[in-house]
């Protein structure tokens, strides 16, 4: 697509209509502007699809087998640990970094920071891909995965932890499909339909930190159910739900800056000029506040541990453990971002980034797997599991590229023809 | 220990307690309303009859319409499966095992039937989002399968590890556990399936209160033969089955830190915190929205002005 795009000047699409006036139809939109060949080259030519076809190759088949011999054939079907890596991983570890929606969110509407305009899309479309996908995952765990909508409509249980966590999740979505219905608009060429989302985006903004402050929080504290199973270097009972909230923060912060890098770097033809000549100073914003939210996050679990006075424990191997994952996935970043601030230096802030991400991933598949059942057996999952994991990770990075080409997330839509 | 409550102390009412009285404020509106059923019935296993037969496993499989185990219930083979250093527990093909502890000193092994146990305010239920499970006045904590979703929160939340599930279904999996024979017997009065097949009566069948007056008198008058507690009357808010035990409980395979309290007490300050933040939230983000976004004044470059701090 970069050569395409060097090659043909009215490429990228990124208006309504084409430099002769007339307007791109749907079809062109969708094959970015090239005709079926050209496009089908250009996929070819790319050999992370082959990575993908790849994944795709094997983790499919898996899927159709989950669905027709239950999860017991794709799994370890253990009863001591029932919630395996899709929850761990799709579900505990997607659902922080994609706190990135509604933080920018608040950061634009709320606050009124216009200059973070350019990566507000970005955020919010990392937000709500993040969550569609969490419960695409859920989707794979559950057990009777066509009784989705169970807990809204049929049968509720208000007073459960994970009532919330279903209804927040689901609300949330919703909000998050209204926050991006612009760029859908834009792209569609419908602008006039814009005006109605607009009347209700400071209303969906407040329903965003409420409903993110929620669940966020819910998720930690379904832990709080499992207070003997879970070690308590993991669980604060108190603290539960602040830590997961708190850890969200610079999760999804840390997410938006991994993507928009790897956006500016591997797809620099996308980007508008007001994304990639902002973009460092936006990192550098967003990696001053993840640096604070880092901070307090690790006083938080500090209080904590002096809370349930468990100091003695961090001697233990589990406490080795412990500080091990606080000071790579925390501490470590935290003063790469604090460095990066402070030298205006882009680079270390993106390495901290990805490690900050990979450290959320990371504290979450911990208290979901490695630390549950501490004083029993290590569970390690299935491959058939690990790799279905992956795929569907796959496919949410399929999605995630497929809109980025398209709609005006990183690029201001024309509206009137281009002139170049 | 007067040392470590003033530095506890000292530490709550630092930086923690500010905290906590800020967002922390434990309210108990929105927790489950159980009510603890004073004529409920519950099992009492005296540790020191069960010899071990396994008709009770055998008289559950053919009560529970549970497929056949690959070993004959007669096989005391079974004692010695072990998996990832485990012993036998609940799946969802048997509701009840009983497991063999070898003790040192002890002529014989000791035996414990392991099944749901009932409790006063289940984990399970309190943990579910679609009130697939029910304490019945009779002590039974029974399930409905018809409303669950498979998202085994109930799992992680018993404290016992017994819900099991049929993951071998992709078309109609479910929670396995003991439901007290409920629906068969319990409801018409009648003990369960396992009780009745017990030749060592080491099941005992009656109300709970009795259960535990028994447990009571059986420690005094064989006074050194029991241990001087009945596991259950306690934990995780009190159970229904109930045990006695010759040796210390955690040396055939009980939790003994199990907190008194029902699992649910450790969510509710979660849940206390919910409508705070659905009511105050709105207000006070409104609120910094107003306070952060005044109408442009003429100095026109606000905007850029405000760039160098960011958030």
């Amino acid at each position: 697509m970069k050569t395409l795009t060097g090659a043909i000047d009215h490429l990228p699409i990124s208006g309504s209509n084409k430099t002769d006036g007339t307007s791109w139809t749907v079809k062109e939109r969708l094959l970015l502007g090239l005709t079926v060949d050209q496009y089908l080259q250009q996929m070819r030519r790319n050999p992370l699809n082959w990575l993908l076809f790849a994944i795709f190759a094997v983790g499919l088949p898996l899927l159709l087998q989950r669905y027709i011999f239950g999860l017991g054939s794709v799994t370890h079907a253990s009863n001591d640990y029932p919630w395996g890596l899709f929850l761990g991983f799709g579900l505990f570890g997607m659902v922080p970094l994609s706190a990135s929606g509604f933080l920018l969110g608040t950061t634009v509407t709320l606050f009124g920071r216009k200059d973070f305009h350019p990566i507000e899309r970005l955020a919010l479309l990392n937000g709500l891909l993040g969550y569609f996908f969490a419960v695409v995952y859920l989707e794979v765990d559950l057990g009777m995965p066509w009784r989705l909508a169970y807990p809204m409509f049929v049968s509720l249980g208000p007073a459960a932890v994970l009532f919330l966590v279903a209804w927040h999740v689901a609300t949330y979505l919703s909000v998050q499909i209204a926050e991006l219905l612009p760029a859908l608009f834009e792209w569609l060429a419908r602008p006039a339909w814009k005006i109605y989302i607009k009347r209700i985006t400071l209303g969906l903004t407040i329903a965003g930190i409420i409903l993110s402050t929620l669940h966020q929080g819910a998720l930690g504290a379904l832990f709080n159910y499992a207070p003997n199973k879970l070690h308590p270097l993991w669980l604060s009972i108190e603290f539960q739900w602040i830590h997961f909230l708190c850890s969200a923060v610079f999760g999804g912060l840390s997410m938006v800056i991994v993507s928009s890098t790897l956006i500016n770097t591997f797809i620099p033809w996308r980007c508008g000029k007001d994304f990639s000549e902002n973009l460092d100073k936006l990192t550098l914003g967003m990696a001053k506040g993840a640096a604070y939210a880092m901070i307090t996050y690790l006083i938080i679990k500090l209080v904590a541990l002096a809370h349930d006075n468990e100091w003695e424990l961090l001697l233990t191997g589990w406490g080795l453990y412990y500080l091990l994952e606080i000071g790579i996935g925390v501490v470590l970043p935290m003063f790469l971002f604090a460095k990066g601030v402070r030298d205006g230096a882009v680079r270390p802030v993106r390495i901290a980034a990805f490690i900050a991400a990979t450290g959320i991933i990371w504290n979450r598949l911990n208290t979901a797997i490695v630390c549950f059942n501490y004083q029993m057996y290590q569970e390690f999952p299935h491959w058939k599991e690990l790799w279905l994991t992956i795929t569907l990770y796959a496919l949410y990075f399929v999605v995630y590229r497929f809109i980025v080409y398209r709609l005006p997330i990183v690029f201001d839509w024309q509206e009137s023809p281009v002139k170049q | 220990m007067p040392e470590k409550t003033t530095r506890r102390t000292a530490l709550k009412t630092g930086l923690a307690a500010t905290i906590a009285t800020l967002f922390l404020r434990p309210k108990t509106g929105e927790s489950h309303q159980l009510k603890k059923y004073p004529k409920s019935m519950g099992v009492l296993v005296d540790l020191g009859r069960c010899v071990g037969c396994r008709s009770c496993e055998a008289a559950c499989n053919a009560e529970q319409n549970l497929p056949p185990p690959e070993r004959p219930f007669t096989d005391q083979e079974v004692f010695a499966e072990i998996e990832h250093g485990q012993q036998r527990r609940t799946d969802e093909n048997r509701y009840t095992v009983v497991n063999r502890y070898e003790l040192a000193g002890l002529e014989h092994p000791l035996f414990r039937k392991v099944q749901c146990n009932h409790c006063q305010e289940p984990a399970c239920l309190s943990s579910c989002f679609v009130n697939a499970y029910t304490k019945t006045p009779e002590g039974a904590v029974i399930y409905d399968p018809d409303v669950c979703v498979g998202c085994r929160t109930c799992m992680i939340a018993c404290p016992f590890y017994i819900p099991a599930f049929r993951y071998s279904s992709a078309f109609s999996p479910r929670i396995q556990k003991c439901v007290f024979c409920y629906d068969t017997r319990l409801k018409y009065g009648k003990p369960p399936a396992c009780v009745e097949a017990c030749p060592q009566e080491a099941l005992l069948f009656g109300q709970r209160e009795e259960l535990i007056k028994i447990g009571r008198r059986r420690i005094e008058e064989n006074s050194g033969k029991y241990v001087d507690h009945i596991y259950g009357e306690y934990e995780a808010g009190g159970t229904s089955w109930l045990y006695l035990s010759p040796v210390p409980f955690d040396q055939v395979g009980f939790n003994t830190e199990l907190p008194h309290e029902p699992i649910l007490d450790s969510v509710k300050n979660f849940l206390g915190i919910v409508p705070m933040v659905l009511t105050i939230w709105p207000a006070l983000f409104a609120g910094f929205h107003l306070l952060a976004t005044r109408k442009e004044q003429p100095r026109t470059t606000t905007s850029e002005q405000g760039e160098e701090e960011s958030r």
